[in-house]
């Protein structure tokens, strides 16, 4: 046992130095441990559930919304200066803007953007509670439209025609003007994507339930599950984002390696 | 040669089958004696060429033409090159039951339902990129070293001809499959055509065979892109290489190396063994490539529909300059005159996008013009001893990246988190101002390394050894430069501003004039070499011969 130790030991005081491998694998526990509260997280997030209606789900919203909203949408949303009111807007409304962490807003730019979420599950709930009490709007979807088991060719088709313009026909997000932009949709919860379609946040229009059917809205969900959960056929997909990407590739990595394998072949032998 | 390889024949037979040499001399011989191709082997065999990693980026171009007719071929078999309309029936489910034209369908079962399909589209494509980029590569090496002066003008032509329509076959293919991102592509040529006056409408309908987008334009394109435009690029590639035959390689300046000699290996057998080598390797790292990163995910894009756009529509990447000029336009470049609409948002774009190509294919003719200079060259400039040729370059090149940056606008204002129209507004000041800028830059910059290269030869490298004379003074000892290093230092060719020199009658034209004021803009500005004078003075009582002179 001593025999096998010392020498490593001698060894490692020798060089110095680290592992090679020792910055790899701290960057992997890093990882595991930010993908394993991630996905605690999330998990929470699904498990709960609150009675929407009763009253005292309302109030604690009321309360929540005095706390944390009022500043900006006014004390009984009515809205102001900094920030729209927030009556009719309905529960989805809520539920998508602080599920997704773009309420409360950061600070005042050409829109709001994700961040890590501010409120549990029950908090958010309490608050699209309120708001929904407040005046009726459209509310939290039905499980059954946000199964991703619809028809992904309609979906897709559904997508390029009314999405793909801002979205990117892969979801990977596009510029808009003056500093606005559609996100990427990658990575999405499905209540999310729909409650985006039904409300339209910051700058995304409303497609209603005129203008695409909830049974419509479940196949664009049930094409952009399908993208998510399956990888490009053809290899990396470089983030979906075109010819730009494409081009850039083949001049740093394509042209760069065969311009490094010239040198090579033409160096001198020693 | 001849008359010894016809008498050996008959001296084995009047031995008795003695051999000599065995099969493979037998082999060349029995070759030889029907094509005597034993004096184009010598020729050829014997053809020196120059060893610098610069020298193979015309062959990684080469490599990659030969990599695309390949995959290409195999493209070919089972592509269908109608629009005829059918439902699609393959193995990817969100397309499934989506009517598409055959073309986008066929497509669809190269990259999902037939045996290596995917791969060879992705190698195909990716060597598409790859071929134009090389050709990029290999023009800006050919202009910064001025290869492209005599003899050598006609094959820079020949050679920007292959590079318009390599960006010919390009975009030809990338319309092919008909898919959303091709049909908007074209949408955009479409509308190019359509903003010419008086003849655009026409030469559209004759394009399409109608209004846009008909049902004849792929079968068009693919006439071109598998017939007609790889028929034209193999005939010019042969007669590019052909000059370079003829012309023989050009080197850079070194020791030893004069316009009269060329200093490298024989084509055989070493050379010929490394560029054989170098095509599998271009070949291998183009299959890596193409096995590992998607390209043109066509699956994605769905059939062409005039409706959608994606966001991030792009061309390829070497169509991207003249995608990017028409982003650049600012709004509103049009006006109405006897009721017809005259987009010059169009016009100025067609307009300067042709100069600028016209510009760099008679570059060549331009610079001999004003220098004047006759003579043939076949040693290489340093890109610092023609810095006005260096600034013009450099001009040149950040025009074009100005353009080309400003076809992913939409990209770098997303993933920079920019506004859009701050990265527009941004790109036409470089488009504008960025090649004023480079310009003098790059001049000063080529003059400061020439008087570093001056300061060099005459007093030698800084050592950082201080030494004291008797006499108190400190100096530093300069190591003298080698006699090599000098050589490639000194040895390139002065130019002075053209005389005004009145011609035969008397006069003095004012095509004269605007040639004189030219190249005084050319070299007034100009670092002599060093000469043998200057180096026997700075040496004092060890003088050191200049033998590039």
């Amino acid at each position: 046992m001593t025999t096998i130790k010392t020498p490593r030991a001698r060894r490692a005081r020798k060089t110095g130095r680290r592992h090679p491998l020792a910055s790899i694998a701290l960057i992997a526990i890093g990882l595991l441990f930010t993908g394993g509260a991630y996905a605690a997280f999330s998990t929470s997030t699904a498990v709960a559930t609150t009675d929407a209606s009763s009253q005292q789900t309302i109030a604690q919203g009321e309360k929540l919304f005095a706390a944390n909203c009022a500043t900006c949408h006014g004390l009984s949303a009515q809205g102001s200066s900094e920030g729209p009111s927030l009556i009719g807007v309905g529960a989805a409304s809520v539920d998508f803007q602080v599920g997704t962490g773009r309420m409360p807003m950061q600070m005042q730019g050409p829109q709001a953007q994700k961040k890590p979420v501010q409120f549990t599950a029950e908090q958010t709930a309490a608050l699209a509670a309120y708001v929904a009490s407040l005046a009726p709007g459209p509310g939290i979807p039905a499980a059954a439209l946000l199964d991703a088991a619809g028809d992904a060719a309609t979906g897709a088709e559904l997508f390029r025609i009314n999405c793909a313009m801002c979205h990117n026909v892969a979801g990977a997000g596009g510029a808009l003007t003056e500093g606005k932009f559609a996100p990427a949709i990658e990575n999405v919860s499905a209540q999310h994507i729909y409650e985006a379609m039904i409300t339209g946040p910051q700058n995304m229009p409303v497609f209603n339930d005129m203008n695409i059917a909830p049974e419509d809205k479940r196949d664009i969900i049930t094409y952009l599950k399908y993208v998510e959960d399956n990888p490009s056929p053809g290899g990396l997909a470089l983030g979906s984002l075109g010819p730009v990407a494409e081009g850039l590739f083949i001049w740093i990595f394509g042209l760069g390696a065969l311009v490094a394998l010239t040198v090579w072949i033409t160096a001198k032998s020693n | 040669m001849t008359t010894i390889t016809t008498r050996e024949p008959a001296e084995d037979h009047a031995v008795g089958m003695k051999k000599s040499g065995g099969f493979t001399a037998s082999a060349a011989n029995y070759i030889d004696e029907r094509t005597s191709i034993s004096g184009a082997v010598k020729e050829l065999g014997r053809k020196i060429f120059p060893d610098h990693w610069s020298f193979l980026l015309g062959e990684v171009a080469l490599y990659s033409f030969v990599i695309i007719l390949l995959s290409g071929s195999f493209l070919t078999f089972f592509f269908q090159a109608s629009m005829a309309e059918v439902v699609y029936d393959g193995s990817y489910a969100p397309l499934k039951g989506i009517p598409m034209s055959a073309a986008m369908s066929s497509t669809m079962d190269i990259s999902f339902d037939i045996r290596g399909g995917l791969l060879m589209r992705q190698v195909h494509h990716w060597a598409a990129l790859l071929f134009v980029a090389a050709i990029g590569l290999h023009m800006l090496r050919i202009y910064f070293t001025g290869a492209f002066r005599k003899p050598r003008e006609l094959n820079w032509v020949i050679g920007f001809i292959l590079f318009i329509l390599a960006m010919a076959e390009g975009f030809t293919g990338y319309s092919l499959p008909d898919d959303l991102l091709s049909g908007n592509g074209l949408r955009i040529i479409d509308g190019l055509i359509k903003g010419i006056p008086v003849l655009g409408t026409w030469v559209s309908f004759l394009l399409f065979g109608g209004e846009f987008p008909g049902n004849d334009i792929v079968g068009r394109l693919y006439s071109l892109h598998i017939l007609l435009l790889p028929a034209i690029i193999v005939a010019l590639i042969a007669m590019h290489l052909l000059f370079v035959v003829v012309h023989k390689h050009t080197q850079y300046p070194a020791a030893g190396h004069t316009n009269q000699n060329v200093v490298g290996y024989p084509v055989l057998p070493v050379y010929a063994a490394k560029a054989g080598g170098f095509f599998f390797i271009v070949f291998g790292v183009v299959m890596l490539i193409a096995s590992l990163f998607t390209i043109n995910p066509i699956w994605n894009y769905g059939p062409y529909d005039p409706s959608p756009v994606s966001a991030g529509t792009q061309p390829d990447w070497y169509i991207g300059f003249a995608d990017g000029a028409m982003r650049l336009i600012p709004t509103g470049w049009e006006f109405v005159l006897l009721n017809h609409t005259y987009s010059l948002n169009i016009l100025v774009v067609l307009t300067v996008v042709g100069l600028f190509i016209v510009t760099v294919m008679m570059y060549p003719f331009i610079e001999a013009w004003i220098t004047g200079d006759k003579r043939e060259h076949h040693v290489l400039d340093r890109p610092r001893n023609a810095p006005t040729r260096t600034a013009i370059g450099a001009a040149g090149v950040t025009f074009y990246a100005s353009l080309w940056a400003a076809a992913s606008s939409d990209i770098m204002a997303t993933h920079f988190h920019l506004t859009m129209e701050g990265v527009i507004h941004t790109l036409q000041a470089t488009t504008l101002l960025g090649p004023i800028l480079a310009f003098f830059i790059a001049k000063r910059v080529c003059l400061a390394l020439q008087k570093k290269d001056r300061e060099i030869v005459l007093h030698g490298y800084e050592s950082g050894r201080i030494v004291r004379l008797p006499g108190g003074e400190f100096v530093e000892v300069h190591q003298p430069v080698d006699e090599y290093e000098r050589w490639k230092l000194v040895s390139y060719s002065d130019f002075k501003p053209l005389m005004l020199r009145p011609n035969a009658q008397g006069k003095i034209g004012p095509a004269e004039k605007v040639r004189a004021g030219l190249s005084r803009w050319f070299f007034e500005d100009r670092i002599t070499p060093v000469a043998q004078s200057e180096l026997n003075r700075a040496h004092g009582d060890h003088p050191a011969e200049i033998t590039g002179k």
